[in-house]
């Protein structure tokens, strides 16, 4: 096959290009310049689009034997990612950007582009598997199509089905995740190592990486500007004041500088964001237990749409979570249904990717819209719906 | 996309061209001898004899005087060094002059230095604009100096522009700023060796000329400075060519550089005729493959023989060089950072041509060693290029501001 390799500098698309040489395919490989103002070097690890990555990739390339090339996205990754990113913020809603970044530049942008010049397939340095499936339909010459499964990775540290799930099936079936079957980090240093390639010490990076000094609030403020406004309790007594409700996530608990201690004594949380009134309500721990979950944006694996009776699963609200037992169902609007089973999750805001699991197979993901708390805590002061 | 079924082909001389024979001969002889130019010792006498004897094969081959050769390593050092050290030196002498004066076509190696200076020392500056053609807008440019041209400190136009290939008025911009005892610099170094160049006739303060571009070795270069010219240094030390270059004088480096400007300037009349007759044929074959292929910059002698630059509507940049390198084709658009971010051409924006279109822009330049095959082999390749460029620009996402 013809395969287009993403490289971003780092170990695992790099070591990703390798083997995907290795597996006998024809691979280009394709740096993807996302940010407009670069850095000159990465700082700890932050950011993923400096300069000094840019030539990381390059020289992985050189090692490797194959042509390199640097792909400006850059404006589709300010149109869609970061764009998204601050009207879900200002929305009140907590959005997942490396989520967005897969859904639009990953396995959008740079897939159709890649589809359009020629290619048969992309290669990333992600951890999880995609693997073909036979099912039946009668629509299709022979009875028989192929449809296209993820998986998480062995490696349950590294895992990154839960932020390649939006990409759904059919983008799925023209990518190929050569560190699929990696069971450590270890193992990926050691391939790089074994081929001479230099970043097989490059630290890991983490974070946001748009947000070149890790700021987020700082980042959102440049972009969204100042709206001062207050900071009630579950009960409407005005707690403290905030700089701009966006900047505030149900669940959080740091940061919040109120001037009041609580008269329970207890750790106070965000329990809701109030874009409306430019109002962000705290309350106890108690509220922020969720059984009940609405989403939308569905992307379904299993048979293309998703179920429409009851189905047992387990669904991730974070990357790394723990997944739990839930029921999901597909209601009458196309929402996504999810019931927890007791003792629920605590903290879901709207905006936040869910991703339902049977075992270590993806079923699908949805975007969370509204979750319900649990009925015996809430005494009836707060809405019952997080945004 | 295929596999190229040739051997690349070279299209991008006028980032760099190969070496020449004659540069690679000298170069070889060259490097047998050892010396500092600097030492007493009969070595260091030897290696001055060659150096001097290279100045003046440079000064007689550009019409200047062997003391206003000031070698340097090549175009950029050259555009920094006139740029700041006769803005300094202007700031010494006649501190009332301020302001910076450049074209909007003008090299990132002059353009970047006089926004510097602008920005540390809080000095004007003005980009004077072109026309559609990518030449300098002259009344604009007379307009500009008489408001200005009592308080300008220096100005630049270059001879010819490298992605338009664009011939400049020298001999009127000169003229104009004597009028206002502006001094002009002039980076000449696309030009060198395709049009006739005399210095002590242009009237120029300063010329910047470089190795690389007529089959010198990269690293090589001269600014040619005129006696009377003040320039502050922009390195000190060992005082070396006059005392505006300091370092050890790299004596392979210039012999094989003034046998290189020699051979162009002798034989430029040859140059531009076989240089020519290979541009109107890839002009004329990307005419008639591509209709819709916009041509860029001047015509016939209002161009520089070696240049072509087409714009293709619709194209996407990334993919236009990707798959021309695909198929074996070195060709180039603007200039790219340094992650390998092709930027939009400030020349091509200069000139009017909108961002959108700017996308598009594809420069192809000819060498000496060129063939009429290989520019056949390039008129047969680019439609599929092209087509399948602008089947990804035609994917683009719309921007917010309605750009696309």
């Amino acid at each position: 096959m013809k395969v287009l390799a993403a490289m971003s500098g780092g170990v695992d698309s790099a070591v990703a290009a390798a083997l995907a040489v290795e597996a006998g395919h024809e691979v280009v490989g394709v740096h993807m310049a996302l940010s407009k103002s670069r850095n000159q070097f990465r700082t700890g690890s932050r950011g993923c689009c400096s300069i000094e990555d840019a030539s990381d990739a390059r020289r992985a390339a050189d090692i490797i034997g194959i042509p390199y090339y640097v792909w400006d996205l850059s404006d589709e990754f300010e149109e869609t990612v970061v764009a998204d990113f601050l009207s879900e913020y200002a929305a009140g809603r907590t959005p997942n950007p490396c989520v967005r970044c897969n859904e639009h530049i990953k396995f959008e942008a740079l897939l159709d582009r890649a589809v359009t010049l020629g290619f048969d397939a992309v290669a990333t340095g992600h951890y999880a598997q995609v693997r073909a499936r036979d099912v039946a339909d009668l629509k299709v010459p022979g009875g028989v199509r192929q449809t296209f499964d993820l998986f998480r990775s062995p490696n349950l540290d590294k895992d990154q089905s839960y932020v390649l799930a939006v990409a759904g099936p059919h983008r799925l079936a023209r990518v190929i995740f050569p560190l699929g079957g990696f069971r450590s980090k270890d193992e990926v240093r050691a391939e790089a190592a074994k081929r001479g390639l230099a970043v097989s010490t490059k630290p890991d990076s983490y974070d946001i990486c748009f947000v070149a000094d890790g700021d987020t609030q700082g980042f959102l403020r440049s972009r969204l500007g100042a709206q001062p406004g207050e900071i009630v309790d579950h009960e409407g007594h005005v707690v403290g004041a905030h700089e701009g409700a966006y900047a505030f996530t149900v669940g959080q608990r740091r940061g919040l500088h109120l001037g009041r201690p609580a008269t329970d004594g207890q750790p106070r949380y965000v329990v809701d964001v109030q874009v409306a009134t430019n109002r962000v309500v705290v309350g106890p721990a108690s509220l922020l237990t969720v059984r009940q979950i609405t989403c939308d944006q569905v992307v379904w694996f299993a048979d293309d749409c998703p179920p429409t009776v009851e189905i047992a699963a387990e669904v991730q609200v974070r990357a790394h979570a723990r997944p739990v037992p839930a029921t999901v169902q597909q209601d009458a609007d196309g929402a996504l249904q999810v019931s927890l089973s007791a003792p629920g999750l605590r903290g879901i805001a709207a905006g936040q990717s869910l991703v339902v699991y049977a075992g270590n197979r993806v079923l699908g993901q949805g975007t969370v819209v509204s979750s319900g708390r649990n009925v015996e805590a809430v005494d009836g002061a707060v809405p019952a719906a997080a945004s | 996309m295929t596999v190229q079924p040739h051997r690349p082909i070279y299209l991008d001389h006028a980032s760099t061209t190969p070496l020449s024979p004659v540069a690679r001969a000298v170069y070889e002889t060259a490097s047998d001898q050892i010396g500092n130019a600097s030492s007493i010792h009969s070595f260091g006498r030897a290696a001055r004899r060659h150096v001097d004897e290279a100045r003046e094969l440079v000064a007689s081959a550009i019409g200047a005087h062997p003391s206003e050769v000031v070698f340097t390593s090549g175009g950029t050092e050259s555009d920094n060094i006139a740029m700041k050290g006769m803005w300094w030196a202007a700031q010494a002498q006649q501190p009332h002059r301020r302001r910076i004066v450049a074209s909007a076509i003008e090299h990132h190696a002059v353009l970047d230095p006089a926004q510097w200076l602008a920005d540390t020392y809080d000095a004007p500056m003005s980009i004077l604009p072109v026309d559609r053609w990518g030449v300098v807008d002259q009344p604009a440019y007379l307009a500009e100096l008489d408001v200005y041209g009592a308080e300008t400190a220096v100005a630049s136009v270059m001879w010819a522009n490298n992605e338009m290939g664009s011939i400049q008025p020298i001999t009127e911009i000169v003229a104009a700023a004597d009028r206002h005892r502006v001094p002009v610099h002039s980076d000449a170094v696309q030009a060198l060796g395709q049009v006739p160049i005399n210095f002590a006739e242009s009237g120029l303060t300063a010329m910047t000329i470089t190795g690389h571009k007529i089959g010198g070795p990269v690293g090589t270069g001269a600014l040619i400075v005129r006696r009377d010219a003040a320039i502050t240094p922009v390195s000190h030390g060992g005082g070396q060519e006059r005392g505006i270059r300091s370092g050890t004088l790299d004596t392979v480096g210039i012999r094989a550089f003034a046998a290189v400007v020699d051979a162009a300037t002798s034989h430029w009349a040859q140059r531009a005729h076989h240089l020519t007759a290979l541009r109107d044929r890839l002009i004329e074959g990307i005419q008639s493959a591509i209709p819709d292929a916009m041509l860029m910059g001047p015509s016939g002698h209002d161009r520089l023989p070696s240049n072509v630059h087409f714009v293709f509507p619709g194209a996407d940049s990334d993919a236009l060089l990707f798959l021309a390198d695909q198929v074996g084709l070195a060709v180039s658009a603007g200039s790219a950072c340094q992650a390998g971010v092709q930027g939009i051409s400030h020349v091509l924006t200069a000139m009017g041509v909108s961002e959108t279109a700017a996308r598009g822009a594809l420069r192809i330049s000819v060498g000496m060693t060129t063939t009429p095959q290989d520019v056949d082999t390039a008129i047969t390749l680019l439609p599929g290029v092209v087509a399948q460029a602008r089947h990804v620009g035609s994917h683009r996402m719309p921007t917010p501001h309605g750009g696309e």
